[in-house]
């Protein structure tokens, strides 16, 4: 099966109805597979912290939502994240696109991947990162204790784990 | 008129229904002239009020009111190509366009001078979309609710705030008893 099947399914099951993107070359495929899925509102954004004001109505609305984006969105959506997801204590898991990392071909995307991580850290937002495609296993087990907590939640995806950015 | 007239001009129909209101003294004014449950109440994050608003009518059936302002449409601008492209009709935008950041101590926006947010909404593809003067936004909202259609008002009115408490209602109280109206039968 692929990644973009796997994670599209396990969003499924894990009752995610609506979601919402901003594209990035790594996460073509599963926005598109996203696209397609019938159990799945997918609605795309024109920035990221607007993603996540559509999330929070969605949740509030009584769906279970999910943002897909690039890292490079950590820095668009930092008072976003404290002053609405964590503040008014909403769930939101975020599919992240982790640009910048080994295999990495725009050295520009190097410059937000060194303050990823300790972006994340600084927000105490629960982070992992998917480096292997086995990694992707733990995406079921990461969404249930997404919804279990009501906190946003990282999931950096490099290049390596997406099979090489330049491979593609 | 100022908004805060608007606001308890129009308060006998925002109160049957979902509001979402726009972050600082808009909430103030709206918490301190008729607070309800059904009233989501931002405390930060602006421009974010069409945006979970728009999340929230997409979701569930029934009829949501958002209170914005000209300043955090323009802050948030590529909430109206989202808006027009993705039509819940029981979703109101009421942008309260008093060309001016009202929270901020009244600086003008670039509506007060050249630019029309309901051509911009327009534009964009919002498919009704009414411009009012502040006297006819009760009519307007009404027409509105009972259209059964997607619609943006916009609203233009007098720079202006009344004096307010801040709101010291947890966030996480406001959410959830919001939550429990939304849900309520």
């Amino acid at each position: 099966m692929s990644i973009d099947k796997k994670i599209a399914d396990d969003l499924v099951a894990n009752d995610i109805s609506f979601v919402t993107t901003v594209p990035c070359k790594q996460l073509a495929g599963v926005i598109e597979e996203i696209e397609h899925r019938d159990e799945i509102f997918h609605i795309p954004s024109n920035k990221e912290d607007e993603g996540m004001g559509l999330c929070a109505g969605a949740w509030m609305g009584g769906k279970r939502p999910a943002i897909i984006m690039q890292n490079t969105a950590i820095g668009v959506t930092i008072n976003t994240l404290a002053t609405l997801i964590q503040y008014y204590r909403m769930p939101l898991p975020m599919l992240i696109s982790y640009r910048g990392e080994l295999r990495e071909p725009v050295a520009c995307q190097v410059e937000m991947a060194v303050h990823t991580k300790a972006l994340l850290a600084q927000m105490n937002i629960p982070t992992y990162h998917f480096h292997k495609q086995s990694d992707v296993e733990e995406l079921d087990a990461i969404l249930k204790y997404t919804f279990m907590c009501n906190k946003p939640v990282a999931i950096l995806t490099d290049a390596n784990f997406w099979g090489g950015y330049g491979d593609q | 008129m100022i908004r805060s007239e608007i606001l308890k001009d129009i308060a006998p129909i925002l109160r049957d229904q979902l509001v979402v209101c726009n972050i600082g003294i808009p909430s103030q004014e709206l918490h301190a002239i008729d607070d309800q449950p059904t009233n989501f109440y931002m405390l930060g994050t602006m421009g974010l009020a069409s945006s979970i608003g728009l999340g929230l009518a997409l979701s569930q059936p029934k009829p949501v009111i958002v209170i914005d302002g000209d300043g955090s449409i323009l802050t948030n601008m590529g909430t109206l190509p989202t808006i027009a492209n993705n039509v819940a009709n029981n979703y109101i935008l009421m942008i309260i366009d008093n060309g001016s950041y009202g929270s901020t101590g009244d600086q003008p926006t670039y509506t007060g001078k050249k630019t029309s947010l309901a051509k911009v909404a327009e534009a964009c593809g919002c498919d009704r979309v009414i411009e009012c003067r502040d006297v006819d936004t009760g009519r307007v909202l009404q027409e509105a609710l009972d259209s059964g259609e997607m619609t943006v008002m916009v609203v233009k009115c007098d720079s202006g705030n009344a004096k307010m408490p801040v709101i010291t209602m947890d966030p996480v109280i406001i959410r959830d008893r919001f939550m429990k109206a939304v849900a309520a039968e």
